[in-house]
């Protein structure tokens, strides 16, 4: 048994609000909620946590853990000690890995190392083609007997407008959502950043906003056409905004997501070459992070996810346009978050948690970001007043491809609790 | 500058020493024959145009003048708080087998007069280098020697000296002080 | 023999934009910038190119010398690091060296380790170790300078990186242009061609504004970058929009590789609307001065019977390169401040 005092709690989900006390059964689920909870049992783990908020614990519905391939970028193990630093609680890993993961055996593979390493959930998004190739459909219905969650062919787009439509039309079966990583590899080609005035200063190839709006653009019409679940993941710029905030006024199964750098940094940053700052789709100009931080603020946007992507120090110290894309954000995410778009009045604190918890959980169906009687007992309790300064050296996260080393930012993840245990107790993990 | 500061040399002072130098190049010289005036950027190059004028008066004849910039052969050029900025150099005469007098204002370490050896020798061989200064502060640390001095002033070193002249500073007149906070002169080698 | 009087401190061209009356000692000191490298255009003041340029007219008369040598950088190493093949850069900045007296290493792709998987960075940290003072780096990311750059106290000059920027050949350009207008500012420069892969265009267009000098930008709108417009320039489609007060026509090179990419159909059509020819020179209401930072491609850019007409010209640009490369090489050398003013 673990008893929370005290916590002012923040429940999107539920509207839960105020100073409670939750009480956490031996099976990690919440058995109770309420004031002055008291337990009689001896070994009752009694934690303090007045003056801090809790919440449920966190949902990242876009990481990249890595393995297996690429162990030396990051593993499933380092993965989750991230995620558990940061306050989240469950992640949903995507398939770009070696092999990718568009059979069963990856899968369950995958689960099983997560399994091992107790720490949080971790939900797999299968392949949507073979290979990622973009040419056959890989084996969905198998991957969704081990459990994924969602399909995707996260990196790229699939071209094929007809393959588009078939794996749109064939996940109806399984009423799992198309994660769909937006961009026309014809209209990106070659770039590294967004097209624009820093673009044109420093003589970087560009990517313009459209190559992903015009993708965004299709699969919504093939959204209408096929009757599916399509899920715009680490959605950018303003038109692709409006064409997501036209499909959920008709009424159609369109859901999206925007990562914390593209709220927070513009492609200004790329100016100084740091190639912390690329990553896909690219950091884009004021207009469209306040077209995104709009989108927030009215809720056409149901989830924030990190795209957490880590690299080898290596590949990452080389020119800008041999770098691979992709920042890290788990151990970042929430404290850049708070400090950013909570401190500054954009959101409430509840708010930036609904987008964090039950925004995506919802998206994919997940049993989770909930603080309910009978819920797992999934919970992050935050100090936000904390300050500290980011420094990537330190992370769990083997990436250091963090574009935030140096900033300052307040709120503190104090414990990460998942299945009723206490997985992270400030940012060390258990 | 914290400093008690004495002009030693007005500018009749200065006019009459250049008038002797000259009488001294013609006279070690036996005329005025094959000589050219070399002036070191800055204040030598108005040395080198007066002595030319002086010359003029006396000999009726027109000594041709070059202006050589040395400081990209100082000794301690990658050493230097600021990078100074190099002037112009241009010798309108040919170098070799000419008597060249070096002109120049203070001669004090001797390595501005090395370099500007060095400088001359890259443009040939002249028959023979002369060097004329206004003023002669000693502390030699090469083996030099002028060959016409205007005035010799024993200094210390922690006494600067500072020619002005009309053409660069806007008037005439050599100035002796002593530097309280620092040990040497201000851009003087 | 002959006898020179007047003026006591001679320029050859009459230079009206000085930043400093040469000869005196006020012109010393404003260093900042050239403390480090020498990487972009965009990243100077207008002081660190007037100082550059008039650092470069001293320099000018060392090439007609008995003996092209002074002895500025004795003892330093000077490292070209070519990712990228070039000769002329390559030598010119060889040249610049040696007449500084300075040991030059040259490192090319093809004997280099870089294309064996060697990162950037090791190949800087190796140069680095064997003692490099200046490293002079082309490459064809924009950015990459930047990188060497973080690995060492040794100077960095960009010989061009990428699309990103060239400063040297934009100062030599500004220099032949000074040298002959007298003043750049208030010049109307029109700079011609593939503007969005040009790091020659981008280095001009920074160099030309900061002087004060109208920039116009003729081009076919595939080759105009995004938000050209914000970097202070006028973009036109059509050359004859431009012909009423162009001083200066700068054409840049096309590359073959933009036809088999579409920018524009074809190499003729091209030259129909972009290429320069005795003809339509004479519609320019003032006496145009060409300028091309080479090699031209004849019958492209510039017909045969103009380019026969810039013998002297890319003679002039051949030598103000040097020139103005000894000026940086000189302004960049000085190592760490701190030391003693006097000896």
């Amino acid at each position: 048994m673990m008893l929370l005092k005290g916590g002012d709690i923040i429940d999107p989900s539920g509207g839960l609000s105020g100073v409670a006390d939750i009480l956490i059964n031996e099976e990690g689920f919440i058995e109770n909620i309420g004031q002055d909870i008291e337990t009689d049992e001896e070994d009752a783990l009694i934690i303090d946590v007045s003056g801090l908020k809790v919440m449920p614990g966190l949902v990242d519905m876009h990481v990249h853990l890595r393995e297996p391939g690429y162990e030396y970028k990051e593993n499933i193990d380092t993965g989750l000690k991230a995620a558990a630093a940061g306050g989240f609680t469950t992640i949903v890993c995507m398939p770009n890995t070696s092999p990718v993961v568009d059979t069963r055996s990856t899968v369950r593979f995958i689960k099983e190392r997560a399994g091992a390493a107790g720490l949080g959930n971790l939900y797999v998004a299968g392949a949507a083609s073979k290979g990622l190739e973009g040419r056959d459909m890989a084996e969905i219905g198998d991957m969704v007997a081990e459990g994924i969650v969602a399909v995707t062919d996260d990196g790229k787009s699939i071209a094929d407008a007809s393959l588009m439509r078939r794996v749109l039309e064939y996940i109806k079966m399984f009423d799992i959502p198309f994660m769909v990583h937006a961009e026309s590899p014809e209209l990106a080609g070659a770039g590294v950043m967004h097209e624009g005035l820093v673009a044109t200063t420093i003589g970087m190839p560009g990517i313009p906003a459209q190559a992903e709006s015009v993708i965004v653009a299709r699969d919504i019409e093939l959204a209408e056409l096929t009757g599916s679940r399509v899920h715009i993941t680490h959605l950018s710029t303003e038109s692709s905004l409006d064409y997501v905030r036209r499909a959920k006024a008709k009424g159609l199964k369109v859901t999206c997501d925007v990562t914390p750098h593209h709220l927070t940094m513009t492609d200004d940053a790329v100016m100084g070459f740091d190639t912390n700052t690329k990553v896909n789709p690219p950091l884009r100009p004021q207009r469209h992070v306040d077209a995104v931080i709009k989108g927030l603020q009215e809720g056409v946007i149901d989830a924030i996810a990190s795209d957490h992507a880590p690299h080898a120090v290596h590949e990452k110290e080389s020119s800008y346009i041999e770098a691979p894309f992709g920042m890290i954000g788990l151990e970042t995410s929430l404290a850049v978050l708070i400090t950013r778009l909570v401190r500054t009045g954009i959101l409430t604190l509840e708010q930036l948690v609904a987008k964090l918890t039950i925004g995506p959980a919802d998206v994919l169906g997940l049993d989770a970001g909930r603080l309910e009687v009978g819920a797992p007992a999934d919970i992050t309790v935050v100090d936000p007043d904390v300050m500290w300064t980011i420094d990537p050296n330190i992370f769990y996260s083997l990436g250091r491809n963090c574009p935030y080393a140096g900033w300052e930012v307040g709120g503190k993840v104090k414990y990460t609790i998942a299945g009723g245990k206490i997985i992270a107790k400030n940012g060390v993990v258990e | 500058m914290a400093s008690n500061t004495v002009e030693i040399m007005d500018k009749d002072g200065i006019n009459r020493a250049l008038v002797r130098i000259a009488h001294e190049i013609l006279e070690k010289n036996k005329g005025a024959e094959n000589i050219g005036l070399v002036g070191l950027q800055t204040r030598g190059v108005p040395i080198a145009y007066r002595l030319q004028r002086i010359i003029r008066d006396i000999e009726g004849l027109e000594l041709p003048v070059g202006i050589l910039d040395i400081t990209l052969y100082r000794d301690d050029l990658m050493h230097l708080q600021h990078q100074p900025n190099v002037n112009v150099t241009e010798i309108p005469f040919r170098v070799e087998n000419s008597r060249i007098i070096i002109c120049d204002e203070v001669i004090y370490t001797g390595r501005t007069i090395r370099a500007a050896m060095d400088a001359l020798m890259d443009q040939g061989r002249p028959h023979m280098i002369q060097l004329a200064v206004l003023i002669d502060r000693g502390h030699r640390e090469l083996p030099i020697r002028a060959d016409y001095v205007g005035k010799n002033i024993p200094t210390s070193r922690l006494e600067w000296v500072n020619v002005q002249l009309k053409e660069v500073d806007g008037t005439d007149g050599v100035l002796l002080g002593r530097n309280l906070d620092r040990t040497s002169s201000e851009g003087t080698i | 023999m002959s006898a020179t009087t007047g003026e006591y401190i001679k320029t050859t061209p009459a230079i009206k934009d000085r930043s400093v009356e040469a000869g005196t000692e006020k012109s010393r000191g404003g260093d900042h910038i050239m403390d480090k490298d020498l990487i972009r255009i965009r990243t100077l003041d207008k002081e660190d190119i007037v100082r550059i340029l008039d650092q470069a007219e001293s320099f000018y008369e060392i090439l007609d010398r008995p003996i092209r040598k002074v002895p500025a950088l004795r003892g330093k190493i000077v490292v070209n690091l070519f990712f990228e093949p070039s000769t002329r850069t390559r030598t010119s900045f060889e040249l610049a060296a040696k007449t500084l007296s300075a040991d030059v290493v040259n490192i090319a792709t093809k004997v280099s380790s870089a294309v064996k998987g060697e990162s950037i960075k090791d190949t800087a940290l190796t140069l680095k170790s064997l003692g490099a003072n200046i490293i002079i780096v082309r490459h064809s990311h924009p950015g990459v300078p930047e990188l060497i750059s973080k690995q060492g106290d040794f100077k960095v000059i960009n010989a061009g990186d990428g699309w990103g920027e060239h400063p040297t050949q934009s100062l030599l350009d500004l220099f032949t242009i000074r040298r002959k207008m007298g003043s750049l500012k208030d010049l109307h420069v029109t700079i011609m061609g593939d503007i969005t892969h040009s790091r020659v265009a981008r280095s001009n267009i920074y160099a030309l504004t900061k002087m004060g000098a109208h920039v116009h930008i003729v081009a076919p709108p595939t080759l105009v970058p995004a938000c050209l417009e914000k970097l202070g320039v006028k973009v036109h489609y059509h050359i004859e929009e431009v012909m009423e007060y162009t001083d200066i026509l700068y054409l840049l090179r096309i590359q073959m590789e933009r036809l088999e990419q579409s920018f524009f159909p074809s190499l003729r059509e091209y030259a129909q609307f972009f290429g320069v020819n005795a003809k339509r020179l004479e519609q320019f209401s003032k006496e145009v001065m060409v300028m091309h930072p080479g090699p031209i491609n004849r019958g492209v850019e510039i017909s045969h019977d103009v380019a026969d007409g810039m013998d002297t010209y890319i003679e002039e640009q051949v030598r103000n390169g040097v020139v103005v490369r000894m000026a940086i090489l000189y302004l960049i050398s000085r190592e760490g401040a701190g030391r003693h003013d006097v000896a």
